[in-house]
């Protein structure tokens, strides 16, 4: 991140107007809070308090008779017994999506930034307008495209990618594909953010001090963009990570994610310690993962 | 470049701590120790009936589960018929999608003996037998219901939960078995040629229904739905569970099926009667199957929930859609099983060609081949729930 140290980002600590300590307006900060400080408290902490006692009911209980609070932390080894091939699973193809994902979507960005022009707000729409239809539907979607009887299929078996009965669907690659289509978007809007504030005589200086093109990305580009590279493959992996839908649609019971596990735990089985105690324990690994990644990649204007 | 973390300095520390505690406070008081038992008793939850001064009715159903005019899909004959007969004022709510989201939906109210909103709702039997075994609905008056008594079909009478038909009361009936799409595949005839046929491998999807799926598997083996033992359970589980890491079973499906077997992704599949019929319309080749060794017979039942205030509007409604003309018109839009005697006849004068359709009027020999699924109490559910889903992926 050296490059970062010679270019004033305007993000120093603006001294607090003397004003804002004293009078009448002291409070203003603190009353402007107030509805999202209300909306969280209600819609996120609540609920979250309460799934967590859930995660330590009686896992003998059941609805006819109720729950007790036992403090039940066996629900936690019980359930990532039972289900942590679907936990490695979520990750490895979250992992995977994320990876098709950079590949295809840093170039996107960086063209759209630097060399896009007068087109540059048409293909901003191009990246955002799928999001005007339902998730859902843009998943039916990948059906017909990956559909046994299509096009698709079709060339592959013909140049012989795929055996004569082969198929997409219902196989790992389409889940893969189905979450890197599904959250490209979240990667691509911070990664070009980031790359649309990059100044390009910082890249013609490289040159002129002899760095070749690969190095001047490696020294200028990668470092300049790393906020929105951080930020997008959190908001992609997070999401991917917990998805449901695609495992569900164009996948098998083998390629089921542990959101299909929890969805099942809470909607079908009825076994709400497990559904709550799995909840918690995506939860934990993904902020460790998170954590992990932050002190590695570690880059203040994310945190 | 990068920024040590902050220290943690005593301030800090505190507000954190204050806040995490007045954080855990606040929940463990809402989440108590645990939850109260969800059952409720006659005696315990009392509702009052309201129908002598209030005509109106709160009827919450299925999406596309009601007829409609050809010409204004607003207008709904039948049920447009009843309220001008009756001067009931029915809110009609198409919002049950799925069993288990609106147990979801209206579990809290219900547990709690609280109203729902709901007059009537509609679900399928295990849900019904759920709600019926938590105390969770009401007894009707069959003196009330002169037509149910006369016509309901002898095979939908006194089901496991409801030995007394008085509790739910069938809206539309209908059979779980095998289809296939012609086009791909040669005919199928039997569940064991579903999981085993190599021409069929990986393309072939079952239901993610247990009652259904297993129900048939049970079936299969020589068993009765009805009435099986833990053992046999096991067995038929076993079946599944190879035909599913051989790679024969491709996935499990709700209705979603119906577009992959249409465009032929899936051969067969176990699928509903209902969904075959609708696309057996559109393309001759996708046929249903009655399976030699019996087929799953299901319904979506009529139930008033506790604290409901116009069950005798409910049971006014009920009785009407049991008159068998009513009923021929009814299942001559929706293509399900008409669970109503005398309504075949009736529908001779509608659409001579629906009422010679078994899988609408079903035959003494495919009725005599159907079982209901037995009704579980909770551990068993639980239990059977749990091993089928630990099968099917999840």
């Amino acid at each position: 991140m050296s490059a970062l140290a010679h270019v004033p980002t305007g993000s120093g600590q603006p001294a607090t107007p003397p004003a804002a300590r004293s009078g009448r307006y002291r409070f203003l900060p603190y009353l402007l809070l107030l509805p999202g400080a209300a909306w969280l408290f209600l819609f996120f902490a609540l609920p979250l308090v309460q799934l967590a006692a859930a995660s330590l009911y009686d896992p003998s209980g059941s609805l006819a008779t109720g729950y007790a609070l036992t403090w039940a932390f066996g629900n936690y080894p019980d359930a990532l017994q039972a289900y942590w091939p679907q936990f490695t699973r979520s990750f490895l193809y979250a992992g995977m999506a994320l990876v098709l994902a950079l590949l295809m979507g840093y170039p996107l960005a960086y063209a759209i930034a630097q060399k896009a022009g007068r087109w540059k707000n048409l293909l901003l729409v191009c990246v955002v307008a799928p999001m005007f239809t339902s998730f859902l539907v843009r998943t039916l979607a990948w059906k017909t495209i990956l559909s046994d009887n299509g096009w698709i299929v079709g060339l592959l078996r013909d140049v012989h990618l795929l055996g004569p009965d082969g198929r997409l669907l219902a196989t790992p690659v389409a889940v893969v594909l189905g979450l890197t289509y599904n959250f490209l978007p979240f990667l691509v809007l911070p990664l070009y953010a980031s790359l649309e504030r990059l100044d390009y005589r910082l890249l013609e200086a490289a040159s002129d001090l002899y760095a070749s093109p690969l190095r001047a990305f490696r020294k200028v580009t990668l470092p300049l963009s790393m906020p929105g590279l951080v930020a997008g493959t959190l908001l992609f992996f997070i999401p991917a990570s917990g998805d449901y839908i695609n495992a569900e649609l164009l996948g098998t019971p083998k390629e089921y994610m542990i959101g299909n596990v929890i969805d099942s735990a809470f909607l079908v089985r009825l076994d709400y310690p497990q559904g709550a105690a799995l909840s918690f324990l995506l939860m934990a690994a993904i902020l460790a993962v998170v954590f992990g990644y932050l002190r590695k990649a570690g880059t203040d204007e994310v945190l | 470049m990068r920024t040590p973390l902050r220290p943690l300095t005593r301030r800090g520390l505190l507000t954190g701590t204050l806040g995490s505690a007045a954080l855990l406070a606040a929940g463990g008081s809402v989440a108590g120790c645990g939850t109260k038992a969800a059952t409720q008793t006659e005696a315990g939850c009392v509702s009052e009936d309201l129908s002598g001064t209030e005509k109106k009715l709160a009827f919450s159903n299925w999406p596309q589960y009601m007829d409609v005019d050809e010409k204004d899909e607003s207008k709904r004959p039948t049920l447009d018929a009843f309220v001008a007969k009756s001067g009931i004022q029915v809110t009609y709510t198409e919002d049950v999608n799925d069993n288990n989201e609106f147990f979801g939906k209206v579990q809290n109210q219900l547990a709690g003996c609280q109203a729902t909103g709901r007059d009537i709702m509609v679900l399928t039997d295990w849900m019904a037998a759920r709600m019926i075994r938590l105390g969770w609905i009401q007894k009707l008056d069959r003196s009330k219901l002169p037509n149910v008594d006369a016509n309901l079909l002898p095979s939908l009478r006194n089901r496991s939960f409801d030995t007394e038909n008085q509790l739910a009361i069938p809206w539309q009936s209908g059979l779980a078995g095998l289809a296939y799409n012609g086009k791909v595949t040669k005919e199928i005839r039997t569940v064991d040629e579903l999981l085993t046929r190599p021409d069929l491998k990986g393309k072939v999807t079952a239901l993610s229904e247990m009652r259904d799926t297993i129900g048939l598997l049970l079936q299969s083996n020589g068993h009765d739905p009805a009435n099986f033992t833990s053992a046999q359970f096991d067995d038929a589980l076993n079946k599944l569970k190879k035909a599913v890491d051989s790679g024969q079973i491709r996935r499990f499906t709700g209705n979603d099926y119906a577009p992959d077997l249409a465009k032929g992704d899936i051969a067969a599949c176990i699928g509903w009667s209902g969904d075959v019929i609708q696309l057996g319309f559109e393309d001759e080749n996708i046929a249903f199957v009655v399976p030699e060794s019996g087929v799953m017979l299901w319904s979506d039942n009529m139930l008033v929930p506790n604290k409901a205030t116009h069950k005798g509007n409910a049971e006014e409604l009920i009785n009407y859609y049991y008159e068998p003309a009513v009923a021929a018109q009814l299942a001559a839009y929706v293509n399900y099983i008409c669970p109503v005697k005398g309504a075949q006849t009736e529908m001779e004068k509608i659409d001579p060609e629906l009422a010679e359709n078994p899988l609408i009027f079903p035959d003494e020999a495919m009725l005599s081949k159907s079982r209901v699924f037995m009704a579980l109490d909770e551990k068993q559910e639980r239990e059977y729930e749990a091993k089928f889903q630990q099968v099917i992926g999840a």
